[in-house]
Protein backbone atom coordinates (compact mmCIF):
# COMPACT_ATOMS: atom_id res chain seq x y z
CA UNK A 1 0.00 0.00 0.00
CA UNK A 2 1.54 3.39 -0.99
CA UNK A 3 2.49 6.10 1.63
CA UNK A 4 0.67 8.66 0.05
CA UNK A 5 -3.20 7.04 0.51
CA UNK A 6 -4.72 9.14 3.02
CA UNK A 7 -6.60 7.26 5.59
CA UNK A 8 -9.41 8.70 7.43
CA UNK A 9 -7.39 9.05 10.43
CA UNK A 10 -5.00 11.13 8.65
CA UNK A 11 -8.05 13.61 7.49
CA UNK A 12 -9.18 13.78 11.51
CA UNK A 13 -5.26 14.56 12.21
CA UNK A 14 -5.18 17.21 9.95
CA UNK A 15 -8.35 18.72 11.17
CA UNK A 16 -6.71 18.63 14.80
CA UNK A 17 -3.40 20.39 13.43
CA UNK A 18 -5.29 23.31 11.71
CA UNK A 19 -7.63 23.81 14.80
CA UNK A 20 -4.62 23.79 16.92
CA UNK A 21 -2.62 26.15 14.15
CA UNK A 22 -5.38 28.25 14.28
CA UNK A 23 -5.30 28.99 17.96
CA UNK A 24 -2.02 29.84 18.45
CA UNK A 25 -2.20 32.44 15.54
CA UNK A 26 -5.59 34.12 16.81
CA UNK A 27 -3.18 33.94 20.61
CA UNK A 28 -0.19 35.86 18.85
CA UNK A 29 -3.04 38.19 16.95
CA UNK A 30 -4.19 38.95 20.58
CA UNK A 31 -1.28 39.49 22.18
CA UNK A 32 -0.24 41.64 19.58
CA UNK A 33 -3.52 44.01 19.59
CA UNK A 34 -3.43 43.98 23.46
CA UNK A 35 -0.16 45.24 23.07
CA UNK A 36 -0.97 48.22 20.77
CA UNK A 37 -3.93 48.89 23.15
CA UNK A 38 -1.39 49.08 25.80
CA UNK A 39 0.39 51.03 24.43
CA UNK A 40 -1.99 53.52 22.80
CA UNK A 41 -3.94 53.55 26.20
CA UNK A 42 -1.31 55.24 28.34
CA UNK A 43 0.00 52.16 29.75
CA UNK A 44 3.66 51.90 30.97
CA UNK A 45 5.93 50.80 28.65
CA UNK A 46 8.80 50.55 30.68
CA UNK A 47 9.20 48.98 33.91
CA UNK A 48 11.23 48.50 37.08
CA UNK A 49 13.86 45.42 36.11
CA UNK A 50 15.79 44.95 39.62
CA UNK A 51 17.07 48.42 39.79
CA UNK A 52 15.24 51.11 40.77
CA UNK A 53 14.86 53.74 37.44
CA UNK A 54 14.53 56.78 38.33
CA UNK A 55 13.28 58.38 34.89
CA UNK A 56 9.45 56.40 35.71
CA UNK A 57 9.43 57.06 38.82
CA UNK A 58 6.24 59.32 39.60
CA UNK A 59 8.25 62.32 40.54
CA UNK A 60 10.31 62.63 37.31
CA UNK A 61 6.62 61.64 34.97
CA UNK A 62 4.92 64.67 36.75
CA UNK A 63 8.08 67.27 36.54
CA UNK A 64 8.28 66.06 32.76
CA UNK A 65 4.53 67.10 32.72
CA UNK A 66 5.15 69.99 34.27
CA UNK A 67 8.05 71.46 32.28
CA UNK A 68 6.00 70.72 29.28
CA UNK B 1 2.69 -5.17 8.59
CA UNK B 2 3.48 -2.27 5.82
CA UNK B 3 3.97 1.22 6.29
CA UNK B 4 0.57 2.22 5.77
CA UNK B 5 -0.97 0.70 8.75
CA UNK B 6 1.67 1.89 10.89
CA UNK B 7 1.17 5.45 9.97
CA UNK B 8 -2.63 4.69 11.10
CA UNK B 9 -2.55 2.54 14.19
CA UNK B 10 -4.46 4.13 16.73
CA UNK B 11 -7.54 4.10 18.87
CA UNK B 12 -10.33 4.03 17.10
CA UNK B 13 -12.19 6.69 18.50
CA UNK B 14 -9.67 9.13 18.10
CA UNK B 15 -10.08 12.42 19.34
CA UNK B 16 -10.92 15.35 16.60
CA UNK B 17 -10.43 18.77 17.43
CA UNK B 18 -13.89 19.49 18.60
CA UNK B 19 -13.80 16.55 20.96
CA UNK B 20 -11.42 18.13 22.63
CA UNK B 21 -13.57 21.64 22.68
CA UNK B 22 -16.49 19.54 23.62
CA UNK B 23 -14.20 19.15 26.97
CA UNK B 24 -15.23 23.12 27.69
CA UNK B 25 -18.41 22.93 27.93
CA UNK B 26 -19.48 25.09 25.25
CA UNK B 27 -22.65 25.86 26.47
CA UNK B 28 -22.10 26.41 30.15
CA UNK B 29 -19.40 28.64 28.56
CA UNK B 30 -21.79 30.44 25.95
CA UNK B 31 -23.64 31.28 29.55
CA UNK B 32 -20.14 32.44 31.29
CA UNK B 33 -19.29 35.00 28.36
CA UNK B 34 -22.87 36.86 28.26
CA UNK B 35 -22.66 37.04 31.78
CA UNK B 36 -18.94 38.27 32.15
CA UNK B 37 -19.76 40.63 28.98
CA UNK B 38 -23.14 41.65 31.11
CA UNK B 39 -20.85 42.08 34.57
CA UNK B 40 -18.44 44.44 32.52
CA UNK B 41 -20.67 46.40 30.18
CA UNK B 42 -22.85 47.74 33.27
CA UNK B 43 -19.78 48.84 35.07
CA UNK B 44 -19.10 52.00 36.23
CA UNK B 45 -15.27 51.98 34.10
CA UNK B 46 -15.04 51.66 30.45
CA UNK B 47 -12.64 49.35 28.83
CA UNK B 48 -11.12 49.69 25.90
CA UNK B 49 -12.52 47.06 23.19
CA UNK B 50 -9.51 45.44 22.55
CA UNK B 51 -9.07 44.36 26.41
CA UNK B 52 -12.33 43.87 26.96
CA UNK B 53 -12.44 40.68 24.57
CA UNK B 54 -9.43 39.33 25.38
CA UNK B 55 -10.67 39.54 28.71
CA UNK B 56 -13.85 37.87 28.04
CA UNK B 57 -12.00 35.29 26.06
CA UNK B 58 -9.83 34.33 29.08
CA UNK B 59 -12.91 34.25 31.45
CA UNK B 60 -14.47 31.77 28.85
CA UNK B 61 -11.23 29.85 28.83
CA UNK B 62 -10.91 29.49 32.35
CA UNK B 63 -14.54 28.66 32.70
CA UNK B 64 -14.40 25.82 29.99
CA UNK B 65 -10.71 24.48 31.63
CA UNK B 66 -12.86 24.07 35.25
CA UNK B 67 -15.06 21.76 32.44
CA UNK B 68 -12.36 20.12 30.89
CA UNK B 69 -11.28 19.34 34.88
CA UNK B 70 -14.74 18.56 35.79
CA UNK B 71 -15.17 15.52 32.66
CA UNK B 72 -11.92 14.23 34.04
CA UNK B 73 -13.32 13.93 37.30
CA UNK B 74 -16.82 13.11 36.88
CA UNK B 75 -15.70 10.70 33.71
CA UNK B 76 -17.02 7.53 36.04
CA UNK B 77 -20.96 9.21 36.35
CA UNK B 78 -20.89 10.57 33.59
CA UNK B 79 -20.90 7.16 31.37
CA UNK B 80 -23.51 6.16 33.72
CA UNK B 81 -25.77 9.13 33.10
CA UNK B 82 -28.18 8.93 29.51
CA UNK B 83 -27.73 12.61 29.45
CA UNK B 84 -23.55 12.58 29.61
CA UNK B 85 -22.57 9.27 27.70
CA UNK B 86 -22.06 10.76 24.78
CA UNK B 87 -19.14 13.32 26.33
CA UNK B 88 -15.92 12.68 24.56
CA UNK B 89 -14.39 10.46 27.84
CA UNK B 90 -17.27 8.43 27.85
CA UNK B 91 -17.03 8.08 24.67
CA UNK B 92 -13.97 7.32 24.06
CA UNK B 93 -12.88 9.87 22.43
CA UNK B 94 -10.33 11.75 24.80
CA UNK B 95 -8.64 9.68 27.42
CA UNK B 96 -8.67 11.08 31.02
CA UNK B 97 -5.07 12.23 31.36
CA UNK B 98 -6.28 14.34 28.08
CA UNK B 99 -8.87 15.78 29.74
CA UNK B 100 -6.35 17.22 32.88
CA UNK B 101 -3.56 17.95 31.34
CA UNK B 102 -6.23 20.25 29.20
CA UNK B 103 -7.95 21.34 31.97
CA UNK B 104 -5.20 22.23 34.22
CA UNK B 105 -3.14 24.06 31.62
CA UNK B 106 -6.22 26.28 30.01
CA UNK B 107 -6.49 27.39 34.23
CA UNK B 108 -3.12 28.82 33.94
CA UNK B 109 -3.09 30.08 31.11
CA UNK B 110 -6.50 32.20 31.01
CA UNK B 111 -5.38 33.27 34.65
CA UNK B 112 -2.19 34.63 34.02
CA UNK B 113 -3.38 35.94 30.70
CA UNK B 114 -6.50 37.70 32.12
CA UNK B 115 -4.07 39.13 34.25
CA UNK B 116 -1.78 40.87 32.11
CA UNK B 117 -4.60 41.94 29.67
CA UNK B 118 -6.57 43.05 32.84
CA UNK B 119 -5.67 43.04 36.37
CA UNK B 120 -4.95 40.71 39.18
CA UNK B 121 -7.62 41.09 41.14
CA UNK B 122 -9.88 40.06 38.24
CA UNK B 123 -7.45 36.99 37.59
CA UNK B 124 -7.52 35.93 41.38
CA UNK B 125 -11.44 35.93 41.18
CA UNK B 126 -11.16 33.86 37.82
CA UNK B 127 -8.47 31.32 39.55
CA UNK B 128 -10.81 31.12 43.01
CA UNK B 129 -13.43 30.26 40.56
CA UNK B 130 -11.98 27.37 38.65
CA UNK B 131 -11.02 26.15 42.01
CA UNK B 132 -14.32 26.66 43.17
CA UNK B 133 -15.86 24.59 40.59
CA UNK B 134 -12.89 21.68 40.10
CA UNK B 135 -12.76 20.99 44.12
CA UNK B 136 -15.07 22.09 45.90
CA UNK B 137 -18.17 21.74 44.05
CA UNK B 138 -17.09 18.74 41.59
CA UNK B 139 -14.82 17.24 43.95
CA UNK B 140 -16.01 17.38 47.16
CA UNK B 141 -19.92 18.56 47.22
CA UNK B 142 -21.29 17.14 44.51
CA UNK B 143 -21.07 13.32 45.49
CA UNK B 144 -21.25 14.09 49.03
CA UNK B 145 -24.27 16.92 49.63
CA UNK B 146 -27.80 17.03 47.98
CA UNK B 147 -26.78 20.50 48.92
CA UNK B 148 -24.66 20.51 45.94
CA UNK B 149 -26.57 22.29 43.50
CA UNK B 150 -26.79 25.89 46.05
CA UNK B 151 -23.10 25.88 46.73
CA UNK B 152 -21.49 24.55 43.29
CA UNK B 153 -24.21 27.21 42.01
CA UNK B 154 -21.40 29.93 43.47
CA UNK B 155 -19.16 29.26 40.56
CA UNK B 156 -21.26 29.61 37.95
CA UNK B 157 -22.68 33.02 39.50
CA UNK B 158 -19.23 34.94 39.84
CA UNK B 159 -17.92 35.08 36.15
CA UNK B 160 -20.42 39.06 35.94
CA UNK B 161 -18.62 40.01 39.44
CA UNK B 162 -15.37 38.72 37.45
CA UNK B 163 -16.47 40.85 34.67
CA UNK B 164 -17.24 44.04 37.11
CA UNK B 165 -13.61 43.53 38.59
CA UNK B 166 -11.97 43.20 34.67
CA UNK B 167 -13.47 47.06 35.03
CA UNK B 168 -13.35 48.53 38.21
CA UNK B 169 -10.74 45.94 39.53
CA UNK B 170 -12.88 45.63 42.25
CA UNK B 171 -16.14 44.61 44.21
CA UNK B 172 -19.32 46.61 44.62
CA UNK B 173 -22.72 46.02 45.86
CA UNK B 174 -23.71 45.70 42.29
CA UNK B 175 -21.60 43.23 41.46
CA UNK B 176 -22.71 41.16 44.64
CA UNK B 177 -26.34 41.30 43.48
CA UNK B 178 -25.28 40.17 40.06
CA UNK B 179 -23.25 37.13 41.89
CA UNK B 180 -26.80 36.34 44.33
CA UNK B 181 -29.22 36.78 40.54
CA UNK B 182 -27.51 33.63 39.32
CA UNK B 183 -26.38 31.80 42.78
CA UNK B 184 -30.38 32.03 43.83
CA UNK B 185 -31.41 31.26 40.29
CA UNK B 186 -29.11 28.08 40.10
CA UNK B 187 -31.14 25.57 42.44
CA UNK B 188 -34.02 26.17 40.98
CA UNK B 189 -33.13 25.63 37.57
CA UNK B 190 -31.62 22.68 38.29
CA UNK B 191 -34.05 20.67 40.56
CA UNK B 192 -37.18 21.52 37.75
CA UNK B 193 -34.33 19.41 35.43
CA UNK B 194 -33.93 16.59 38.08
CA UNK B 195 -37.35 16.39 38.51
CA UNK B 196 -37.95 14.82 34.94
CA UNK B 197 -34.31 13.28 34.99
CA UNK B 198 -34.73 11.81 38.27
CA UNK B 199 -33.79 7.83 37.35
CA UNK B 200 -30.40 9.46 35.73
CA UNK B 201 -28.99 11.20 38.62
CA UNK B 202 -30.30 7.87 40.60
CA UNK B 203 -28.64 5.63 38.97
CA UNK B 204 -25.40 7.36 39.06
CA UNK B 205 -25.34 7.63 42.62
CA UNK B 206 -25.16 11.80 42.99
CA UNK B 207 -27.48 12.96 45.86
CA UNK B 208 -29.72 15.04 43.97
CA UNK B 209 -32.66 16.69 46.43
CA UNK B 210 -35.01 14.32 44.42
CA UNK B 211 -33.08 11.46 45.22
CA UNK B 212 -32.24 12.21 49.14
CA UNK B 213 -35.53 14.26 49.99
CA UNK B 214 -38.23 12.69 47.45
CA UNK B 215 -40.23 14.69 44.76
CA UNK B 216 -42.70 16.62 46.73
CA UNK B 217 -39.87 18.16 49.00
CA UNK B 218 -38.29 19.28 45.56
CA UNK B 219 -40.55 20.98 44.95
CA UNK B 220 -41.41 22.90 48.02
CA UNK B 221 -37.68 23.95 47.11
CA UNK B 222 -38.18 25.13 44.23
CA UNK B 223 -40.82 27.42 45.45
CA UNK B 224 -38.82 28.31 48.24
CA UNK B 225 -35.45 29.81 46.20
CA UNK B 226 -37.80 31.43 43.26
CA UNK B 227 -39.47 33.60 46.37
CA UNK B 228 -35.78 34.11 47.85
CA UNK B 229 -34.86 35.24 44.33
CA UNK B 230 -37.28 37.32 43.14
CA UNK B 231 -36.14 40.31 46.00
CA UNK B 232 -32.57 39.75 44.66
CA UNK B 233 -33.64 40.54 41.31
CA UNK B 234 -35.68 43.42 42.15
CA UNK B 235 -33.25 45.25 44.75
CA UNK B 236 -30.71 45.16 41.60
CA UNK B 237 -32.84 47.77 39.90
CA UNK B 238 -32.76 49.93 43.33
CA UNK B 239 -28.90 49.87 42.20
CA UNK B 240 -26.85 52.21 40.32
CA UNK B 241 -26.62 49.80 37.06
CA UNK B 242 -30.71 49.42 37.74
CA UNK B 243 -33.48 51.84 36.10
CA UNK B 244 -36.86 51.79 34.93
CA UNK B 245 -36.35 49.50 32.03
CA UNK B 246 -35.23 46.81 33.97
CA UNK B 247 -36.93 47.13 36.99
CA UNK B 248 -40.11 46.57 34.53
CA UNK B 249 -38.40 43.71 33.36
CA UNK B 250 -37.60 42.37 36.98
CA UNK B 251 -41.14 42.33 37.87
CA UNK B 252 -42.92 40.73 34.70
CA UNK B 253 -40.07 37.86 34.81
CA UNK B 254 -40.41 37.23 38.85
CA UNK B 255 -43.87 37.32 39.12
CA UNK B 256 -43.89 34.81 35.55
CA UNK B 257 -41.18 32.64 37.57
CA UNK B 258 -42.93 32.54 40.65
CA UNK B 259 -46.27 31.72 39.16
CA UNK B 260 -44.32 28.49 37.42
CA UNK B 261 -42.98 27.56 40.59
CA UNK B 262 -46.15 28.40 42.48
CA UNK B 263 -47.56 25.55 39.95
CA UNK B 264 -44.96 22.66 40.33
CA UNK B 265 -45.35 23.22 44.12
CA UNK B 266 -48.91 22.60 43.30
CA UNK B 267 -48.99 19.68 41.24
CA UNK B 268 -47.84 15.88 42.47
CA UNK B 269 -46.51 13.37 40.62
CA UNK B 270 -49.86 11.47 38.96
CA UNK B 271 -50.44 14.79 37.38
CA UNK B 272 -46.67 15.30 36.38
CA UNK B 273 -46.97 11.85 35.13
CA UNK B 274 -49.85 12.11 33.17
CA UNK B 275 -48.66 14.99 31.26
CA UNK B 276 -44.92 14.17 31.01
CA UNK B 277 -44.28 16.75 33.20
CA UNK B 278 -45.19 19.20 30.75
CA UNK B 279 -45.36 21.83 34.02
CA UNK B 280 -41.41 21.66 34.75
CA UNK B 281 -40.11 21.46 31.67
CA UNK B 282 -41.77 24.48 30.95
CA UNK B 283 -40.47 26.28 33.96
CA UNK B 284 -36.82 24.46 33.24
CA UNK B 285 -36.75 26.56 29.41
CA UNK B 286 -38.55 29.55 31.06
CA UNK B 287 -35.49 29.79 33.70
CA UNK B 288 -32.93 30.11 31.22
CA UNK B 289 -34.68 32.99 29.17
CA UNK B 290 -35.30 34.61 32.91
CA UNK B 291 -31.83 34.93 33.39
CA UNK B 292 -30.80 35.94 29.90
CA UNK B 293 -33.77 38.28 29.42
CA UNK B 294 -32.43 40.43 33.29
CA UNK B 295 -28.87 40.75 32.20
CA UNK B 296 -29.94 41.86 28.44
CA UNK B 297 -32.22 44.15 30.57
CA UNK B 298 -29.49 45.48 32.70
CA UNK B 299 -27.28 46.02 29.41
CA UNK B 300 -30.10 48.12 27.68
CA UNK B 301 -29.99 50.19 31.18
CA UNK B 302 -26.54 50.74 30.71
CA UNK B 303 -26.55 51.56 27.12
CA UNK B 304 -29.82 53.91 27.58
CA UNK B 305 -27.78 55.31 30.71
CA UNK B 306 -24.75 56.19 27.97
CA UNK B 307 -27.34 58.16 25.87
CA UNK B 308 -28.83 60.14 28.84
CA UNK B 309 -32.10 58.05 29.13
CA UNK B 310 -32.36 55.80 31.59
CA UNK B 311 -31.05 55.28 35.20
CA UNK B 312 -33.26 56.28 38.51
Amino acid sequence: MPLTETHEIHKRRFGRNVGVALCLLGFVALVFLLTMSKIRNGGTVEGFDHAVRPSITTDSLQSEGESQ
Amino acid sequence: MSDATANTSTTPGEAQFSDYFALLKPRVMSLVVFTAFAGLMVAPVAVPPVVAFAAILFIALGGGASGALNMWYDSDIDQVMKRTEGRPIPAGKVTKGEALSLGLWLSALSVVMLGLAANWFAAGFLAFTIFFYAVVYTIWLKRSTPQNIVIGGAAGAFPPMIGWAVATGGVSVESVLMFLLIFMWTPPHFWALALYMKSDYHKADVPMLTVTHGRAHTRKMVLVYSILLAPIAVATGLTSIGGPVYMAAAIVLNLLFLKGAYTIWRRDEAAAEADGYAVEKRYFRFSLLYLFLHFTALMAQAGLGALNMGGW
